[in-house]
């Protein structure tokens, strides 16, 4: 069984890595927005530092959604999600390898290169570390909330839009919490442990609840 | 427990159904427009906030409305998922369109009530902002429903995204509370602070049986549209393959 | 409601909004069910289902 896992968490890490993969392409989006946002609000760096959390904290959460409706769709065109569904590996934990493996190719890049996009949005130094931070913590939820959404809509040519239609909503808590710990580390009159570790808890939920919605939602639309 | 598995039956639930709609469709034009009578013209302005007041009557009743409808979603998507129930994905489809309206009317009346009261027609209040997105989700149910094309599998799917979008309403209740009381300090006039008079009270509990009555009527009409909806395209897909089989013997390659 | 006081105007868009809203789905949901209906009866007219199980849906 763990053998099983492995193998999928395997196989995926390297489509990941071959061309194509999600992985370098959410990077680039995430790049790509945090670039444009102050196009929109201009040069003001007093400003840019204020808003700076939650400029990272928007890019990655879009960044996340890029591609995540290709998680299952691939492995249901080619049949490899039958395999799966046939293999004695309970279904939820294919999804967890899966959904593991894609934070692994994509919010685990995206959390590291916040530092260095914080450096455009003139993010103060001591800001660096919890943002990155909370970003490690909170992106495993964006990632697992997408796997249910992902499973939902693995069957349809033309998922594209609405995914990011059914997550946006669900991730609401995510967003909040992770930018008021990214912000509490800014200075503040909470502590930046208290929204932390909450955003650490709903990641915590996030996995079983999505894991759990996601291997219902496969076993369901075989 | 005999005559509900008794109503799962389709043609029964239509032929019950048929029956109970003009009862219910009068008793709730009845209690509306006593409702709408006392409201407007017997209950007094509010000493606070005057004849705006009148708005509370609708904007009380739909949010209670926007509610209970995604409770009763959440209830038919265990029918769906647990007992197979063959008219709770039925129920859950229908309901989504009519939760969302009365969002929209709870968030639409609750701007032009802020305007004259707050001064602007949106705060981010904890309340709003969850109602706002207690809309979003039902956005995206139908979404789901009218992306999926087969209706027993979309039946499936879209129950499991209730259910994920009902543990997370108390969630993002709790968050949007958290986040609120970080942002802005308590100024907004609060609409829980004075109790509620008589006089007020009963129209308010008469307009809300009257909506829910209504909106129960739009949800059984719908869902006798759906049943037929399906009807029509099972027979369909079994007249298509009929006529199929008789273009294959009659002239067979 | 001789007097609607100085925020008549808001009232009044109000119960427009919940006109618009309620009517738009009272009528979406009443044209639909006519349209199921019709459709019906000229399947079972041409008679298509007759030998089907009228009972499933």
């Amino acid at each position: 069984m763990t053998s099983a896992f492995l193998a999928i968490l395997k196989r995926d890490l390297a489509l990941a890595s071959r061309a194509g993969g999600g992985g370098e392409l959410a990077l680039v989006f995430f790049l790509t927005i945090v670039v444009l946002v102050p196009f929109a609000l201009g040069p003001d760096l007093n400003l840019l530092s204020r808003i700076g959390p939650a400029i990272l904290w928007l890019g990655a959460l879009l960044s996340m959604l890029i591609g995540l409706d290709r998680l299952f769709q691939g492995d249901e065109e080619d049949g490899s999600l039958d395999l799966i569904r046939a293999s004695v590996l309970p279904l939820e934990l294919a999804v967890l390898a899966k959904g593991l493996a894609h934070w692994l190719t994509t919010g685990l890049p995206l959390a590291l290169a916040a530092p260095l996009l914080g450096l455009l949005v003139a993010l103060p130094g001591e800001a660096m570390l919890p943002v990155a931070a909370t970003l490690l913590v909170g992106t495993p939820a964006l990632s697992f909330i997408g796997a249910g959404a992902a499973a939902l809509t693995a069957g349809l040519r033309r998922g594209g839009l609405i995914l990011p239609v059914l997550v946006a909503p669900l991730t609401v808590p995510v967003l909040i919490f992770g930018v008021s710990a990214a912000n509490a580390a800014l200075g503040g009159t909470i502590p930046f442990a208290t929204p932390f570790l909450i955003l650490c808890a709903l990641s915590l939920a996030a996995i079983v609840v999505g894991t759990l919605a996601a291997a219902a939602a496969l076993r369901h639309s075989a | 427990m005999a005559s509900l598995i008794d109503l799962a039956n389709p043609t029964r639930f239509m032929r019950y159904s048929a029956v109970l709609l003009p009862w219910l469709a009068g008793l709730s034009a009845v209690s509306l427009v006593v409702g709408f009578y006392l409201a407007w013209f017997v209950a007094p302005a509010d000493y606070q906030q005057g004849e705006t007041i009148r708005i509370m009557f609708v904007h009380v009743p739909a949010a209670w409305l926007a509610m209970m409808f995604y409770t009763m979603m959440t209830l038919s998507s265990l029918g769906t998922l647990v007992w197979r129930h063959p008219l709770a994905d039925v129920a859950q489809k229908t309901a989504a369109p009519i939760g969302a309206a009365f969002a929209l009317i709870c968030l639409l009346t609750g701007a032009f009530w802020g305007k004259p009261m707050w001064g602007t027609y949106w705060v981010w209040d904890a309340r709003l902002t969850s109602m706002l997105v207690l809309l979003l989700i039902y956005l995206g149910i139908m979404a789901l429903w009218r992306t999926l094309d087969e209706p027993s599998q979309a039946g499936r799917a879209v129950a499991i995204l209730t259910l994920v979008g009902f543990v997370n309403v108390p969630i993002i209740k709790f968050s949007v509370d958290w986040w609120n009381t970080l942002h802005q300090p308590a100024s907004v006039l609060r609409l829980d602070g004075p109790t509620i008079h008589a006089s007020m009270l009963w129209p308010l509990l008469i307009l809300a049986v009257g909506f829910t009555l209504m909106a129960l009527v739009l949800h059984l009409v719908s869902m006798r549209a759906e049943i037929m909806r399906r009807r029509v395209r099972t027979l369909t897909i079994l007249e298509a393959e009929r006529l199929d089989r008789l273009a294959a013997e009659g002239a067979p390659a | 409601m001789s007097e609607l006081g100085p925020h008549a105007s808001f009232i009044l868009a109000s119960y427009a909004a919940v006109a618009v809203v309620l009517g738009g789905l009272i009528a979406s949901v009443l044209l639909d069910h006519r349209a199921q209906t019709r459709a019906l009866a000229e399947l079972e007219q041409r008679g298509v289902g007759r030998r089907s199980d009228r009972g499933r849906s």
